[in-house]
């Protein structure tokens, strides 16, 4: 079957909120239906049918054929299925995610998968700032799934991560890992400034070391270890580049020593 | 006894009688091949008989590196317990004490099952607060600190109710040489059969026992008509030509991993035939009253 195609017409005069075109919540509709639903955050109403040519398809594949910052909230929510963005989105693409896998071709603004609990979230540009964190009020960001990200992430990445693992093919930028509770966040190029920042617990690994390195992470030696090849195994399912950065050697940082210092952060020896 | 003759060798027209058991696998690895099969040696040993030793354990295969979940060398180890309370008990005491200790050692669960048992989940305290929970790819893993590393442990192991415990063979030579050779052909042959393994030292054994005993509180005693030197003193299951007997027994983690290694056993014993090897086989069983599984003999024949 055939997927369900959106395209957009053009560049809308508002930010959508493209939270209700997630498979679960359209399979069984009708393209008619699909193109009454409401996208708009402004007090002006914009259907479906006024921003987008809907070609009817299995719902279970969503395609949206779009490149505009000005959508947000791509996926939010989704539990199955799968959505593919042919170009770059707004925020919060893939907020809250517990299933399904999404496909972003472009980039994205902040907050991609902010709090998500599960299924796979691919960004095959850059992501914005706060990559899986929590808007603000929340108390935990990502707390389960994948998120793969091929080009550059901004600041505080993964920040308050519970569980799951981000995987940057490219680099970060500050306070990478900040606040994380727990979970996996590996960055193959190199991270900006503070990388781990009050960490309490949970695994940054730096493929191309950081910045500027905070004093509260303490020089743990140098290991080859099992753990670390479990997570390259994992790790080259979803990007071959980002697990060669964990097959060697790596020097072991526990810290944030400001917090709870259970964390650790793996970064080459040199 | 009524028989059939397959290559000179006499098979009984009996079966085996095999009891349902709880059972788990484990992949154990480690740098090398060596300290993998240490790991999975100790952590099996005194793992005979459900009788005196809580459990059954033994080896099903080694793992080449692409075949674990770690990239080195290991052991996949087979463990039998008649209940899931004596098997989680066993598990733990046994992969704390070998395999935890074991070096460069770490334990992953090989079974696939909707109800788990506990390994590292229970093995974490270990840690002391300093072990590390780490998720990924819908498995956990514990890391737990030791002074070469870490241990890595799965947290849980699947557990399968379908195990099937007691799978055997007699085996009946003119001497205990002959016995000997053919019992051997057969432990080769079952090596190579996958999801079995045989408890008992190198596979075999020759104390074969029968359920109660002459004495109060003793549970199982020596298999008397299979005793050649009572033969005459006993009601004897013996022929006249029968020196020496070996058993073999077998658990599986399904009914068809029992039935396929008792054939390839006996096919190893057939094909040895009665001049270098068995003059009979046969199996044990308790009249077909206890055990739920029945594998006969002229069932399994090449």
């Amino acid at each position: 079957m055939k997927p369900l195609v959106l395209t957009l017409k053009e560049r809308p005069a508002q930010r959508l909120d493209l939270s209700p075109l997630v498979p679960h919540r359209l399979i069984g509709k009708s393209a008619l239906d699909i193109a009454k639903l409401e996208l708009q955050t402004t007090r002006t109403r914009m259907t479906v049918g006024d921003a987008f040519r809907v070609r009817d398809g299995d719902a279970r594949e969503i395609r949206i054929e779009a490149d505009c910052d000005r959508l947000d909230q791509v996926g939010e929510g989704m539990t199955t299925g799968s959505i593919v963005v042919e170009g770059s989105v707004g925020s919060q693409a893939g907020r809250l995610m517990a299933g399904g896998h999404l496909t972003i071709k472009g980039g994205t603004g902040p907050w991609a998968g902010s709090g998500m609990a599960g299924g796979e979230i691919e960004i095959i540009g850059s992501a914005g700032d706060r990559l899986g964190g929590p808007l603000p009020g929340e108390t935990s960001g990502m707390r389960g799934g994948v998120v793969v990200v091929r080009g550059n992430v901004g600041d505080r990445a993964g920040d308050r991560m519970r569980r799951g693992v981000v995987i940057v093919e490219g680099g970060a930028g500050s306070h990478a890992g900040s606040r994380m509770i727990a979970g996996t966040l590996v960055v193959r190029r190199k991270a900006g400034a503070l990388p781990g920042y009050l960490m309490r617990r949970g695994t940054i690994i730096l493929g191309d070391g950081s910045d500027v390195l905070s004093p509260t992470f303490l020089d743990s030696g140098i290991h080859e270890l099992v753990a670390m090849r479990l997570l390259a195994a994992f790790v080259n399912d979803h990007s071959v580049k980002a697990a060669s950065a964990l097959r060697r050697p790596l020097r072991r940082l526990a810290g944030d020593m400001a917090v709870l210092g259970k964390g650790e952060l793996f970064c080459a020896p040199g | 006894m009524r028989h059939v003759t397959a290559n000179g060798v006499r098979v009984d027209d009996t079966f085996a009688e095999a009891f349902g058991m709880r059972a788990t696998a484990l992949i154990v690895t480690a740098d090398n091949a060596r300290w993998a099969r240490r790991a999975a040696l100790t952590m099996t040993g005194f793992a005979t008989s459900v009788i005196g030793c809580g459990c059954e354990a033994g080896i099903d295969r080694e793992l080449k590196e692409k075949e674990t979940p770690d990239g080195r060398p290991g052991v996949r180890v087979l463990l039998f317990a008649i209940s899931t309370k004596e098997l989680q008990k066993q598990l733990q005491t046994r992969v704390g004490q070998c395999v935890l200790t074991s070096v460069g050692s770490a334990c992953y669960a090989d079974l696939q099952a909707e109800e788990t048992l506990k390994l590292g989940g229970v093995l974490r305290y270990f840690g002391d607060g300093w072990q590390i929970s780490k998720r990924f790819g819908g498995r956990q893993y514990w890391r737990i600190p030791v002074m070469d590393g870490e241990f890595v442990c799965e947290a849980t192991t699947g557990l399968t109710k379908s195990a099937v415990g007691g799978g055997n063979l007699l085996i009946m030579g003119a001497s205990a040489g002959t016995a000997l050779a053919a019992a051997e052909a057969a432990v080769k042959a079952i090596d190579a059969v996958p999801d079995a393994i045989m408890p008992f030292p190198g596979g075999i054994v020759r104390s074969g026992s029968k359920v109660g005993s002459k004495y109060k509180g003793v549970a199982a005693s020596t298999n008397d008509a299979y005793c050649p030197t009572l033969r005459s003193t006993v009601k004897t299951a013996l022929d006249p030509d029968v020196g020496c007997v070996f058993e073999i027994v077998i658990d599986g983690l399904t009914a068809e991993a029992v039935a396929a290694a008792m054939r390839a056993g006996l096919a190893a014993i057939v094909k040895l035939g009665r001049k270098r090897g068995a003059v009979r086989v046969g199996a044990g069983n308790y009249g077909g009253k206890l055990g739920p599984h029945h594998f006969h003999l002229k069932d399994l024949l090449p």
